[in-house]
């Protein structure tokens, strides 16, 4: 298999994972499922579709010349983790507390 | 409303306040807006009487150099000092009075708290931290200039034009009195309909932009332009820390943004994210600031630490202590300080297990520093130790900071924070780590990379004198506040009743005055240096004996920094080219170096978002229009130019290469024992380690 095609197969890796992710996400909804449900999946998929689309468009891998690419991409993952999960954790407290 | 002028009037100016309501009071506003508009009168009239408005257009206002925006930033911090010092020091005077009743409106003090934290933070410390970063750090890694040159100008003119706001609030109407957190409902519609806060917000808004873009430039020069052979381990420590600073400023800076773009919103466009009614949490507004507001403080002390380690290298004649311990202390800092954001709000209302882990996690950040500490007494230790002016701020540095640790570790303890908070004791210990941390590392480093940057050394004996003002005035300013703190004296006090206060409110006043003089004499420092910048020449670019890159060139650094791009073996690359002899080596073959432009777009960009950020303020529309619109006409307008580069012909650089280095073959190496005397030239003998 030449580089180019195995390029254009990675490319279509990509596309249908996410195609496929997508679906799951839309039929969460139009099956109706119940409410908390849907939410877990449609996040789910929409942080697995990030990971793809690091992975097979933006080429983030673990070679080394995309290293410091990756170390900067998990350093933002874990800072908005910190962030979101820390406000989160924060207001939700406080919001029992002056129920 | 007004069409053409919105809601600025004639009445909005502290002069006709004076007239109307003639007190101390209003004359001290006055004179402050008075001191103001001289200013500018005198530096304009200066200007004009030795023609230098072309010089300071053509060389410095569009220059993309480095170094010079740089210096520039430099110079705006310490303008703006001047002002946050001054208000500092009437702040004292009206504490020091207040049994007495003192001469301030409840009002007015007010507005003094809130200029002098936005001013420090914002326009002295930010500035002064990113102006070093912008000066050392392409040397340190062997480059020839940033990233991005052309936003670094861009930085600049943001950061200029959110000082700019800050200036004209003290003529035009009135600054906020929220503090320099600025926390809504106080400083909501609802509460302060003024201009007061919006000036806080848009200074905040546009010079917010300017530091992230900083942060963006730092890390991708750090990350992008090393020299061959410069691998990680192989940077120095400011550079590192200057890494993890630029990468601190990209994640911290957002949140200030948003924050201020929410409270914005509800000011402007009726939104009610902080208000009272209809659904808002003014909570999260703290929840938000201090998620930037944390980092910060480490974002401007990182880059002290890593002056700290040039300065105990350089001035001990010894290889760092503990390189890769002082990078991961670092590394870690960096990380941890994105985690312990509750710790300014402990008493906000929430369980004792949230504030528990934020208090434990806050006591964690303390390891790390702590190594530092340690690493850098230890490289210190049988040292060739120079008691010169950079030493005399670390040993200051070294007995103050550890003190303001402390503090810092006992108000990481929620229940005791409970007694403590909104205490000057809090005031007290902010300041013991800015000043001793963030300041004395600024103005180490000024006086470590001035001759890099001008060519000749500050004075010493006068750097002495100036370096022991700071370390006696500020111990006594502010050690006096932890008593006061734990008798129970709050915060941001106008005036008081309780006379066992006095004694110490006076101490910290005379303190106040010590560090006036403090101020004055590094102004003074600056001017008889210059004065005598013959004397302090050092041409061949290595008054102290370096060890890093930035003293293997001339001083002045050429424009070009390196004429052939340095190979970098080890640590301490210079020190060891020195002792291998492979310093000063004749260069074989020159070429053409292509550096960028100079462009006023930076200028336009700083223009432009001053009069929308004003035009905001005074709901002036058209104005703040104009503003909006010019910033996307002049980057469409920027794209379209292609001639960004100039050639500097490799003979220009031969020419100025191969004078400065037969200069320094024929000049005669001094020993460490001239450092401070006529005879440094800046070419050292090569001593070796010490025995």
């Amino acid at each position: 298999m030449t580089h180019e095609q195995r390029e254009r197969r990675s490319y279509f890796i990509g596309f249908a994972a996410c195609a496929a992710w997508t679906a799951l996400a839309f039929g969460a909804v139009i099956l109706r499922l119940d409410q908390i449900t849907a939410l877990w999946i449609i996040g789910v998929s929409a942080l697995a579709q990030v990971v793809l689309q690091f992975r097979y468009f933006l080429h983030i891998d673990f070679s080394r010349q995309k290293r410091e690419d990756l170390q900067l991409i998990l350093f933002s993952a874990l800072l908005l983790a910190i962030m979101v999960g820390g406000t989160v954790w924060i207001l939700a407290d406080l919001d029992k507390r002056m129920m | 409303m007004n069409l053409l002028f919105g809601r600025l009037g004639w009445t909005d100016t502290p002069f006709a306040e004076l007239i109307a309501h003639p007190s101390v009071n209003t004359a001290v506003a006055s004179g402050a807006a008075g001191l103001v508009i001289l200013g500018a009168l005198v530096t304009t009239v200066l200007l004009t009487r030795y023609r230098l408005w072309v010089p300071l257009f053509r060389d410095w206002l569009t220059s993309v150099d480095h170094k010079k925006i740089g210096v520039m930033y430099i110079v705006l911090a310490l303008v703006m000092m001047s002002r946050g010092v001054a208000e500092g020091a009437v702040m004292r005077a009206q504490q020091g009075t207040a049994l007495a009743g003192g001469f301030l409106s409840a009002d007015h003090f007010a507005q003094l708290f809130s200029t002098h934290g936005t001013i420090m933070i914002f326009f002295v410390a930010v500035p002064m931290i990113v102006g070093l970063i912008n000066i050392a750090v392409p040397l340190q890694i062997g480059a020839r200039d940033m990233a991005f040159p052309v936003m670094n100008q861009v930085s600049l003119g943001l950061t200029a034009s959110g000082a700019a706001l800050m200036m004209i609030s003290l003529v035009i109407g009135q600054f906020a009195t929220g503090g320099w957190t600025n926390y809504p409902p106080y400083t909501g519609l609802a509460f302060n309909p003024g201009v007061g806060p919006d000036y806080w917000l848009w200074a905040i808004l546009i010079s917010g932009v300017g530091s992230m873009l900083s942060g963006i430039n730092f890390a991708v020069t750090i990350y992008k332009k090393r020299a061959p052979g410069m691998h990680y381990m192989r940077m120095t420590l400011f550079t590192w820390t200057s890494l993890c600073t630029a990468i601190m400023l990209i994640y911290a800076m957002p949140p200030l943004t948003v924050s201020s773009a929410m409270l914005a919103l509800d000011r402007l466009l009726g939104f009610h994210f902080f208000t009272n009614d209809l659904g808002g949490n003014m909570m999260n507004y703290a929840n938000i600031f201090w998620m930037f507001g944390h980092p910060e403080v480490y974002v401007l002390v990182l880059p002290a630490y890593g002056v700290w380690s040039e300065v105990a290298s350089t001035f001990s004649g010894k290889t760092l202590y503990g390189y890769t311990s002082l990078v991961l202390a670092t590394m870690a800092i960096a990380v941890i300080s994105f985690t312990v954001w509750l710790h300014h709000f402990f008493t906000m209302g929430q369980s004792s297990s949230v504030n528990i882990a934020f208090g434990i996690a806050t006591m964690v950040i303390a390891v790390p520093t702590g190594v530092k500490v340690y690493d850098w007494m230890a490289t210190l230790w049988r040292g060739r130790i120079r008691l010169t002016v950079p030493m005399i701020y670390l040993l200051g540095f070294f007995m103050l900071f550890v003190i303001g640790g402390m503090t810092g570790m006992i108000l990481a303890n929620p229940s005791i924070d409970y007694q403590v908070h909104n205490s000057t004791f809090l005031v007290a210990h902010f300041h013991n780590v800015l000043i001793p941390g963030v300041l004395y590392g600024v103005l180490a480093g000024i006086h470590y990379w001035f001759p890099k940057v001008f060519g000749f050394r500050l004075d010493e004996r006068l750097g002495r004198v100036t370096a022991g003002l700071w370390v006696v005035g500020f111990s006594l300013t502010f050690f006096p506040l932890y008593v006061l703190g734990l008798m129970g004296m709050p915060r941001r006090l106008p005036d008081f009743d309780d006379s066992a206060y006095g004694p110490w409110v006076t101490v910290a006043g005379i303190g106040a005055l010590v560090v006036l003089a403090a101020l004055a004499m590094i102004f003074f420092t600056f001017w008889y240096s210059i004065r005598h910048r013959d004397r302090f020449a050092v041409p061949l670019g290595d008054p102290w004996d370096g060890r890093t890159l930035e003293w293997s060139v001339a001083a002045p650094a050429p424009e070009w920094n390196f004429a052939r791009l340095p190979q970098v073996r080890q640590v301490d690359d210079f020190w060891r080219a020195k002792q291998d002899g492979r310093a000063y080596a004749p260069i074989e073959e020159y070429e053409d170096i292509v550096m960028p432009r100079s462009t006023a777009f930076g200028l336009v960009i700083a223009v432009a978002s001053f009069c929308m950020g004003f035009g905001i303020i005074w709901h002036i529309w058209w104005f703040a229009a104009l503003g909006f619109v010019a910033i996307p006409a002049a980057m469409i307008f920027r794209v379209f130019r292609t001639d960004t580069e100039r050639t500097i012909p490799a003979a220009e650089v031969r020419e100025k290469t191969e004078a400065w280095l037969a200069a320094v073959h024929a000049a005669t190496p001094v020993t460490r024992d001239e450092e401070d005397t006529p005879a440094n030239r800046g070419r050292a003998v090569f001593e070796g380690n010490p025995a």
